[in-house]
């Protein structure tokens, strides 16, 4: 642990590579030159994931409905995961005689769901004031947060999101900001800890707003007011990332050249936005209207970073095709509108629309009831692309809530689809999953068992539930 | 481009309606009356002058009615929005007046008086996106008020015109927590003025005359509404979510057992179910709401409706504005957790019309009644299915809104080949 820890310090976001090696040799000898040793290293990982998988045992699901997230359905299929891992998909798959056999006859089974869009643990039930923690609205550009330290594990809204089929979800910090700070990626296990439920290796995002928001927010607290407000305060900001990258540069050149430096003063949210133009850190921005998305993607170009997906993006159908030049993924609802100005053209076709552009389609929750059905939320979308003459098929449509979040996250080398070697994120379903009546019956991560419908002792209960007089859930 | 074309034909016609009138026959539904008649399987339904002439499985077609084949479809009754702000509100936040809201106004003491009847748009776009999907008619209600009570609601139909089938329909109030923040913040003070400002009204005749100086809790304009409540003639929405205070409802329902009271929101309220059920109280609810999301909902479940309903409390759901819409989401998934289909269909029609005091017009499909209707291409509680054609009044309403037109804009923008042009061409 400590090594890993170390190295990945020592790789500094926003280092050049040729620093990796001056990191390697600290580590690997630990009494390396002077100078390296005077180098001041910045831990990139200070509160690194404990996550453990809950032990599974090697399970194959038959004679079910499979739909694997990558746009494959198998009507009589089996599924085989053992060790954490798929281990095979297919018609007929060979398995182990000592495998744990589950007839899904009339049953569905698919990845996990997951959400890239949540504010549980940052906005968490109850909501009240004590636990509001997911805004920062003391100032505009406040990169430096990081929801992680916000999240109450407590929150009753990830047990419901597990019934609902969701294994893996994003923890954004609100929409107040020009920057609201970095996001955390959890699996969705019942921890005491957010270290407990954080997602190995997966990469940090960086929340950024676009529109009424930060405008109304801000307007009467010293700006910005207007969206061009907005605007500049982006772009200075990005400026003073780049003077801040270039200053480390120096400092890590004059050090390697022997010469007598002094490091530059950190500044966290500088950091954090460092790791966007590195690379490193994934930027999730919320933004509804078309307009101004495209403006958001030519200062992406100014600065030389990329949009990992809009958020809300209800106007994404008017500019599909540069969403899909740009490679940027929108994550939508199926059918929300109209609560606020930028969210008046909101229509129904909005997903499909964007999906027959090419560009990645993504459905996402935003809402500690959303998230309990997001199923619902993309079979009305299939539907509403059918009635308008856009025909995805059911797999296909899985994608939106599968493997394209996985890619926005930066985790889809790890799960988001039912394909050999991926983790064993997946959901049996009591049917298929495009129906107000189905629900989730098995939740599985990591290959464990999390959910179980039909036994209590699997769904898990927040301490905050606990001892109540009222047990809503739970009884 | 396809209402112009109406419009024209409409003021071809010299905008006389009735000269539209179309004799219309349905024929080969699952039909949802949510009357004694149930479920007919293969019905017909006959549209005559706006209303329902005859429903059933061996009624004839007569010549020159227009028929609609809904083999393998459902019909049921327009869907009646339980609780929204309809016809007040086009953009909830920060774009100009709306009406949902009434911040200081001196003409009331307590909120009573104020009146929505006075404040509905018909060219509001919400109403014709909700009725595109089936919801006909709707309570719409004013959602904040600097106040305790937030005034009067109408009942009004989601037809062209949105004529108000019912005003002064029901007064809301909540007795949660967010209206004990309007009495010092506490429910021991609320309690106290709302009884004092109902004693008052009831100890008065009629409201004071001009001619007398009139210095009560209650303003003038208040007392007459508080009179209609203590009376029964309308309705009041009681809001709350913790147990506690649903039994301070029924408490109140003892000393006052004139009043119509409607339970609303109503997160605990499957802990009193049977006492719900025994003093007559229904309940208007979203039971998607299943998280402990404040300290008066720590027993939220999402088994709400369906323990409520089993329990025999008349229960409607379809809480929104802009998405009422969704109701038939929120009805199927009480379905999907206990409520029995029968029930949900009715939640979203024959039970808030009656709660609502409109069940003599619609919410249900007999002779005689308001034409509203819905063909369904499936299921209507499913995700997947959808309204085909809606009929308000007995006239097959145009099916596009503002979010249609917009799609089509686009979808013909990006072209048959995918292709785009740079400008947008109308």
């Amino acid at each position: 642990m400590a090594h890993t820890r170390t190295c990945v310090t020592a790789a500094l976001a926003f280092l050049v590579p040729a620093l990796l090696s001056g990191c390697q040799s600290t580590q690997n000898s630990g009494n390396d030159s002077e100078q390296a040793a005077q180098k001041v290293n910045i831990d990139t990982n200070p509160y690194p994931s404990t996550y453990t998988p809950i032990e599974g045992q090697p399970t194959v699901i038959t004679n079910v409905t499979v739909i694997d997230g990558v746009g494959n359905k198998i009507d009589n299929g089996m599924v085989y995961f053992a060790d954490g891992k798929i281990q095979a998909v297919g018609e007929n798959i060979d398995f182990p005689d000592d495998a744990r056999v589950i007839d899904g006859e009339g049953k569905w089974v698919t990845p996990g769901i997951i959400d890239n869009h949540s504010h549980l643990g940052v906005y968490p039930s109850p909501a009240i004031g004590s636990l509001s923690d997911g805004n920062e609205m003391t100032k505009p550009v406040t990169p430096g947060v990081w929801a992680e330290h916000s999240v109450w594990p407590q929150d009753a809204g990830f047990a419901r999101a597990l019934a609902g089929g969701v294994t893996t979800l994003q923890i954004l910090p609100g929409s107040a900001n020009l920057f609201g700070g970095r996001s955390v990626v959890l699996k969705n296990v019942p921890s005491r800890t957010m270290q407990d439920m954080k997602f190995p290796e997966a990469p940090y995002g960086m929340k950024m707003a676009c529109g009424e928001n930060p405008k109304r927010v801000y307007g009467k607290k010293g700006g910005p007011m207007t969206r061009m407000g907005n605007v500049r305060g982006y772009r200075q900001a990005w400026s003073d990332a780049q003077d801040y990258m270039r200053k480390w540069e120096k400092y890590e050149a004059d050090v390697d050249a022997g010469k007598e430096a002094t490091p530059p003063k950190r500044d966290l949210d500088l950091e954090t936005m460092a790791g966007v133009l590195n690379g490193d850190i994934l930027v999730h921005m919320h933004c509804y209207r078309a307009d101004e998305m495209v403006t958001m993607m030519d200062m992406m170009k100014e600065f030389d970073y990329q949009i990992s997906s809009f958020h809300h993006a209800v106007e994404a159908y008017k500019i599909a095709d540069k969403l899909e030049q740009n490679n940027v993924c929108a994550s939508m609802w199926a059918d929300w509108w109209g609560f606020k100005m930028e969210a008046y053209d909101g229509i129904r076709e909005n997903i499909p629309m964007v999906e027959k552009a090419g560009a990645c389609a993504i459905v996402h929750s935003d809402s500690d009831i959303g998230i309990q059905r997001l199923n619902q939320e993309a079979a009305k979308a299939w539907s509403d692309g059918k009635r308008a003459g856009i025909d995805i098929s059911m797999a296909d449509a899985w994608v939106w809530l599968t493997a394209n979040p996985a890619k926005s996250l930066g985790i889809f080398d790890k799960t988001g689809s039912l394909e050999a070697g991926k983790n064993a994120d997946l959901v049996l379903w009591t049917g298929n999953p495009f129906s107000t009546y189905t629900k989730a019956e098995k939740v599985y991560i990591d290959g464990g068992q999390v959910f179980d419908l039909n036994d209590p002792r699997m769904q898990p209960q927040s301490d905050f539930e606990v001892g109540q007089a009222a047990q809503g859930e739970n009884q | 481009m396809r209402k112009l074309i109406i419009a024209a034909a409409l003021a071809s016609a010299g905008f006389a309606q009735s000269a539209l009138a179309q004799n219309i026959a349905i024929t080969g539904a699952k039909i949802y009356t949510q009357t004694e008649q149930g479920v007919i399987e293969n019905g017909t339904l006959l549209i005559r002058d706006g209303n329902i002439e005859s429903i059933g499985n061996d009624v004839n077609v007569p010549d020159g009615y227009r028929k609609y084949d809904a083999s393998g479809k459902v019909v049921t009754p327009g869907l009646v929005g339980a609780m929204t702000s309809l016809g007040l509100v086009e953009v909830e936040s920060w774009a100009g007046v709306v009406d949902a809201s009434v911040g200081d106004a001196s003409v009331s003491h307590s909120g009573a008086a104020f009146d929505v009847s006075y404040a509905i748009n018909p060219d509001s776009t919400v109403i014709d996106v909700s009725r595109i999907e089936g919801v006909t008619s709707a309570a719409t209600t004013i959602s904040y008020t600097d106040y305790l009570f937030q005034g009067q609601g109408s009942v009004i139909s989601l037809g062209k015109g949105a004529e108000i089938i019912k005003p002064r329909a029901f007064t809301v109030l909540d007795v949660g927590g967010n209206g004990a923040e309007h009495s010092g913040g506490s429910r021991a003070a609320l309690w106290v003025t709302l009884e004092k400002l109902f004693d008052e009204a009831s100890g008065l005749s009629e409201a004071p005359g001009l001619d007398t100086v009139w210095e009560g809790l209650n303003t003038r304009a208040d007392i007459e509404a508080l009179q209609r409540i203590l009376s029964g003639d309308m309705p009041l929405v009681m809001e709350a979510e913790r147990k506690s205070d649903i039994l301070q409802i029924l408490a109140f329902k003892k000393r006052h057992p004139e009043v119509n009271i409607i339970l609303m929101d109503a997160a605990e309220a499957w802990r009193v179910a049977d006492e719900l059920a025994e003093a007559d109280i229904p309940v208007i609810m979203n039971p998607e709401m299943n998280l402990p999301d404040s300290f008066e909902a720590i027993g939220a479940s999402i088994e709400n409706a369906a323990r409520l309903a089993k329990a025999g409390v008349k229960v409607a759901v379809g809480m929104e504005t802009h998405n009422i819409r969704l109701a038939t989401q929120h009805a199927g998934n009480a379905v999907a957790n206990g409520l029995t289909h029968e029930q949900g269909i009715a939640s979203l029609t024959s039970n808030p019309a009656s709660i609502l005091g409109v069940s003599d017009r619609v919410g249900s499909l007999a002779a005689g009644k308001q034409a509203d209707v819905v063909i369904w291409s499936g299921d209507p509680l499913e995700v997947t299915e959808y309204a085909e054609q809606v009929f308000i009044k007995g006239e097959p309403i145009d099916m596009d809104s503002r979010q249609t037109e917009l799609r089509d804009r686009y979808q013909n923008f990006y072209g048959q080949d995918g292709k785009t042009s740079q400008y947008i061409q109308p």
